[in-house]
């Protein structure tokens, strides 16, 4: 019975297979298919984001909304929806840091590192699927945007581009929040400086007030950091031209502006956190 | 032949703790090696070392002849590793859990399929192959956690603790999963506390002490070195414990023990199952009823007492686990 056993594992498992593991795409496709799955047999972790973002968008378009001025003629709920995209960005990816330190603790990365695959495959595939879970969620507030009010005049292509900037935006913000997983000593730490990294670039930005509307000590971190430059970005795109979403400069200059710092958190962020995931201590 | 796993002077320090101070040994081919020692002792950080989860900070690592620091990427296609923690998918099936590994081990979708079913068949999980993991109680994780190890046909596997916080069923039926592999020729060197895991399973003990070993053998080796036997009775009416008292005497070197509290007499016996013979007729001629009689073997703490001169009992040393340090 024992033979039996072994000389059907032995026809299972070819020769060549034993002598190199997976390749970086299949290790990456695998990974990413894991935590997708994760998500989706968990509606919680599923639900919560756009659920979450539904909450904030009705409370700033009906009770805080009323009572701001966008100093221009852009309606409040334009000027709201094309800011709130991109800041959800942040606010569905603060998630992630908590899964990431789960599966670090869960001894699910020590098994991985153990393998014969490339390390950064198993960053890489975590990546893509928190991608993909954040790209849902947007989508679900780009939905809800319209149904509380939101009207574009943009050329199709123009939404296209903004759509592939928010896209770019998501992959750079999830490494940011991968690498925070890795250095975070459990979940629960994870989780509270996850929200200390979202609040900030997403309260002291343009996403629900015009910047002018700060004192003067707040408004260069405000008009500068990355979260507003992509706002700016996406706004002069969705509402038609700069001059229409009042954003100074020139679309294009918004738009190269934020793929910049896209390229650059990724460049700065995947390399953080694939040299943390594949350190040998 | 090549040792399966071969240490020399391998030292690991984190921060102010040396985890590994010069570790050396040798795992030979064939047969399960259990490491025994207490928590901090040095075994994860050991089985950290071959897994190529860590690098040594000196001496020399070898898995089946490859050298661990310079070759780690080959080492890792010998071993299969299941940790203390049960490392599988909760949101993912059994099944789906051991095709994820066996794609990483670089079979097709097909080789994964079919290695997955061959494994579940083996550590006794086809039936729930299709559950969530979630689902699945602490010892079927754990079983599984074993089989995921497994898919990638693992020359060595390396087990850190592998039945720690399981229900005794739960551990035999794992004990006898491992057995399983044995006989099918994979070898496995296993972390454990506990001596009797490693009574039943590992035919070589290396006992571990603040990162050295401090003694190597097999199970009753290291059990006549560690302290004397012991021979102990009950009897069933408390009055008979002088009689009982009496007859330990004779036949023991020293004065016997005598616990009113369990009614237990005993009394340390060099001779083993012989005294006992003798110990047993004597009840018998005397007409003594007893509820137990036996000769019991010393426990690990007693096996400590005796190599270290202190107890089996965490030492301070026990923040020296490095998985505290992965997150």
């Amino acid at each position: 019975m024992t033979t039996l056993t072994s000389t059907t594992a032995d026809t299972v498992m070819p020769l060549a297979a034993r002598d190199a593991g997976a390749g970086f795409l299949t290790a990456t496709g695998q990974t990413a298919r894991r935590t997708a799955l994760q998500y989706l047999r968990t509606p919680q972790l599923l639900l919560m984001p756009p659920i979450l973002g539904a909450l904030f968008l009705f409370i700033f378009r009906y009770i805080f909304g009323g009572a701001i001025s966008t100093g221009t003629d852009i309606d409040y709920v334009d000027f709201l929806v094309s800011g709130f995209l991109v800041q959800t960005v942040l606010w569905t990816a603060m998630n992630i840091p908590a899964g990431v330190a789960e599966d670090a603790a869960s001894g699910v990365y020590d098994r991985l590192r153990s393998l014969p695959i490339p390390r950064a495959a198993v960053m890489a595939g975590r990546s893509l699927a928190d991608t993909a879970l954040n790209s849902w969620a947007i989508a679900v507030t780009a939905i809800l945007g319209v149904a509380v009010g939101f009207r574009t005049h943009a050329d199709p292509a123009s939404i296209v581009v903004a759509f592939a900037l928010i896209l770019a935006a998501i992959y750079a913000f999830t490494w940011v929040f991968i690498s925070l997983g890795l250095v975070a000593r459990n979940a629960q730490a994870a989780q509270a400086m996850a929200t200390l990294i979202v609040v900030p670039p997403t309260f002291v930005s343009n996403a629900f007030v015009p910047i002018d509307s700060m004192p003067g000590w707040l408004q260069d971190f405000a008009a500068n950091q990355p979260v507003s430059v992509i706002i700016n970005a996406v706004r002069s795109l969705m509402l038609g031209g700069t001059d229409a979403a009042g954003v100074g400069h020139s679309t294009g200059y918004w738009v190269a502006l934020s793929l910049a710092w896209c390229l650059g958190i990724i460049a700065v962020f995947s390399g953080l956190a694939v040299a943390r995931f594949a350190r040998t201590r | 032949m090549t040792p399966i796993v071969e240490a020399r002077g391998l030292t690991k320090r984190f921060g102010t703790v040396e985890a590994l101070a010069g570790l050396d040994l040798t795992a030979e081919s064939g047969h399960v090696t259990a490491l025994l020692g207490p928590n901090g002792a040095g075994k994860t950080t050991f089985i950290s070392a071959v897994a190529t989860l860590l690098r040594p900070d000196g001496g020399e690592l070898r898995v089946a002849g490859i050298d661990v620091t310079s070759e780690p990427q080959r080492v890792r296609r010998v071993i299969g590793l299941a940790g203390q923690f049960a490392s599988v998918e909760p949101a993912m099936t059994g099944r789906e859990n051991l095709e994820f590994v066996g794609r990483l081990f670089g079979l097709d979708r097909r080789g994964a399929r079919s290695a997955a079913a061959a494994v579940l068949d083996r550590i006794g999980l086809t039936d729930d192959a299709n559950r969530l993991v979630r689902t699945y109680s602490g010892g079927m994780r754990r079983r599984l956690d074993l089989g995921a190890s497994l898919v990638g046909r693992p020359q060595l596997l390396l087990l850190d603790e592998p039945t720690s916080g399981l229900d005794p069923r739960s551990r035999i039926e794992l004990w006898d999963a491992i057995r399983n592999l044995v006989a099918d020729g994979t070898d496995v060197l296993l972390t454990t506390q506990y001596l009797e895991e490693a009574d039943q399973l590992a035919r070589d003990v290396v006992i571990i002490d603040r990162g050295r070993v401090i003694a190597a053998g097999t199970p009753d080796e290291l059990k006549d070195r560690a302290g004397r036997d012991v021979i102990e009775v009950r009897p069933r009416a408390a009055g008979d414990l002088p009689a009982v008292e009496g007859i330990l005497t004779a036949v023991a070197a020293e004065a016997p023990r005598c616990d009113l509290d369990t009614s237990r007499v005993s009394v340390a016996a060099d001779g083993g199952a012989d005294q006992l013979t003798v110990v047993v007729r004597l009840l018998d001629e005397r007409g003594i009823a007893v509820d137990d009689v036996g000769v019991r073997r010393p426990s690990l703490d007693e096996v400590f007492l005796t190599l270290t001169g202190r107890g089996a009992a965490p030492s301070t040393a026990d923040h020296a686990d490095p998985t505290s340090d992965a997150a």
